[in-house]
């Protein structure tokens, strides 16, 4: 249905309980955020903000939750191509699997991150003796956590969208003498476009409140692996107004990104 | 240059077993009711849907041939698809979608604009160039698919149901458009549709399928005068009979017996028009030696005519004035007289 026939008033009869508890509800969200706005310390937020660990975390936060996208949407395009178009055994499973991280509390994750990673893991007592890699409590252990958590936004949203598309534009293209590589880059890519950029501003956002598997699988080091949630979380018993500041910070970059895709989620649809 | 064309292909439980010979230059339509596996067709040509077994030839070359294990890819077929709701390429302006074939094929992409604007122009939509497909009505959308499959120079040339995606109004004009377009055009051209008078006014000659198979093919004339199956009897108008001739008497598949003069032997099919239908209150005297009592099952007004579907011994459809309806007080469920003239029947070998 268009928006204008939506916006159309229907007198609707509406029991006051309704009413009631859709007020409750609507205050669940509202209030930790109206606390947050009050309990932030206005006069000092710029000079919390500018704590040197502060802003350790904040640029770290910002390199490691975009690699984890960069690597998110490197990793999970083709797994995505390959699960919305790819008839195979096993095709449940590998969706399945793919989706686990988004029910799975992070910290699990994390435990299952070390026994595949770590240094007496699966793969990471290999990494170690082969190529003196060592991932757990690096940077770069810190990015392969957030990616295992946020990828799966990704790989949702570009799968729907290759299932989605209208396949008789590549039947098209292809008759008009385009092989396999340039229908996907001329056609395949061009239409589901929007729907990758939403994906991984999804993914971005997820790897940027990144807590529990990161915790669990790179540690709490300032400048390593302390990420903005970790910050927050050490300072609340430090200094708890430097805590809710850098809170701020991270509920402003969470509205952004839902007034930014508003319109695929949210709006009317 | 001529298309030859054997083709099997199994999709699930539908079966498609078509044979077909294209001359260069002719237009032939391919027709039948939705379902009857057209589109399939176009698809196994094209190369989109595998053969099961066959072979397609174009101007010599075998494109695909199941025995010889010869399979080239759609990509590399000269053939060009106006595809049924046209497909264009809706990120891309209609300039670049006539562009894109030539591209593929090597162009530069200066190279190949210029030569899509001139395609363009050619279908009257030169000022339409940067239009996205979604800003096109859709008759301009059907002239920037057919630019857009010639502009690539294919020897053959197929077109899924071209004008249903119009309403009733621009369908009349468009295509007399693309018949102009069409008679230019020197490939092989092959026309799938639905719409007898789409096939009519634009093949010279149809192949009619239903069910995956061809029941029958020849000029337009020729296939509207000798029906050979039930949908095609419907879509002229004229009721359909299948029966086995002996003498004067041709003895129907459900059982009934027509007496037609001259009928000959063996399977035949006899063709009765609804105006050489008569119906009465009582039972009929006289020449007339085709005579059985049935109910009137359904009454469609259509003009100045009425048609009657009668059930009896066989099923046939009257065409009669509104005056005689109410001449004879016909309606629904009443019991009526039918009679036709031996001589008013058309039989021939099916």
């Amino acid at each position: 249905m268009s928006p204008e026939r939506t916006r159309h008033h229907r007198r609707e009869r509406v029991p006051a309980a309704v009413l009631a508890a859709a007020g409750v509800g609507a205050l669940l969200f509202l209030l930790p955020l109206l606390g947050l706005l009050w309990r932030a310390p206005w006069p000092r937020v710029w000079e919390e903000l500018a704590a040197p660990e502060v802003l350790a975390a904040l640029r770290l936060s910002v390199v490691c939750s975009l690699s984890a996208t960069v690597l998110s949407v490197l990793l999970g395009l083709p797994l995505a191509w390959v699960q919305a178009r790819l008839l195979f055994r096993g095709r449940a499973l590998l969706r399945g699997l793919t989706l686990l991280p988004i029910v799975l509390p992070p910290v699990v994750g994390g435990v299952a991150l070390l026994a595949a990673f770590g240094r007496r893991g699966l793969v990471g007592q290999w990494l170690d003796t082969a190529f003196g890699v060592r991932l757990p409590f690096t940077t770069p252990g810190a990015v392969l956590a957030e990616t295992f958590v946020a990828m799966p936004f990704f790989v949702l949203t570009a799968e729907g969208a290759f299932a989605g598309m209208d396949r008789r534009l590549e039947d098209a293209a292809r008759t008009l003498g385009a092989g396999p590589w340039r229908v996907f880059w001329r056609v395949t890519l061009p239409l589901v476009r929007p729907s990758l950029l939403a994906g991984a501003v999804l993914c971005w956002a997820r790897a940027l409140g990144e807590f529990g598997a990161t915790i669990t699988f790179a540690g709490n080091f300032p400048g390593r692996t302390q990420t903005v949630p970790l910050a927050v979380y050490l300072l609340l018993e430090s200094r708890p107004e430097a805590g809710v500041a850098l809170s701020l910070v991270l509920v402003a970059v969470s509205l952004l990104v839902l007034v930014a895709l508003r319109n695929r989620w949210v709006g009317a649809r | 240059m001529s298309l030859r064309a054997d083709v099997h292909v199994e999709l699930g439980a539908f079966a498609l077993d078509v044979e077909l010979a294209v001359a260069a230059g002719e237009l032939v339509a391919v027709l039948g009711p939705n379902g009857a596996g057209k589109s399939t067709l176009l698809g196994a040509l094209a190369g989109l849907v595998p053969l099961r077994r066959g072979r397609v030839e174009l101007a010599g070359r075998a494109l695909e041939d199941t025995a010889a294990a010869v399979d080239v890819p759609p990509e590399q077929r000269p053939i060009g698809v106006v595809f049924q709701d046209y497909l264009l390429f809706p990120h891309l302006s209609a300039l670049d979608n006539v562009a894109f074939g030539l591209t593929c094929r090597g162009w530069s992409r200066a190279a190949a604009r210029a030569q899509a604007q001139t395609w363009l122009a050619r279908v009257g939509l030169a000022e339409l160039a940067p239009a996205r497909p979604g800003q096109l009505s859709g008759g301009q959308q059907q002239r920037v698919a057919l630019a857009r499959a010639l502009a690539v120079e294919p020897a053959l040339l197929l077109l899924d149901e071209p004008l249903a995606a119009l309403d009733v109004r621009t369908r009349a004009e468009t295509r007399r458009a693309l018949r102009a377009r069409l008679a230019e055009f020197a490939g092989v051209k092959l026309l799938v549709t639905h719409d007898p008078l789409e096939a009519i006014a634009l093949a010279e000659r149809l192949v009619v399928i239903e069910h995956g198979r061809v029941v029958q093919s020849g000029a337009p004339a020729e296939v509207t005068a000798h029906p050979r199956s039930t949908w095609v009897a419907d879509l002229v108008g004229v009721n359909l009979f299948r029966g086995e001739a002996a003498g004067d008497r041709i003895a129907l598949d459900g059982g009934a017996e027509l007496l037609v003069p001259g009928a000959g032997t063996g399977a035949v099919f006899a063709v009765i028009h609804p105006r050489a239908v008569a119906l009465h209150r009582s039972q009929p005297e006289g020449t007339p030696r085709n005579v059985w009592p049935a109910r009137v099952d359904t009454l469609d007004h259509d003009g100045p005519r009425v048609r009657v579907r009668t059930i009896g011994p066989l099923t046939i459809v009257a065409e009669v004035t509104p005056a005689a309806v109410a001449a004879l007080a016909l309606d629904r469920g009443g019991d009526v007289w039918v009679s036709v003239k031996a001589t008013e029947i058309s039989a021939y070998p099916a």
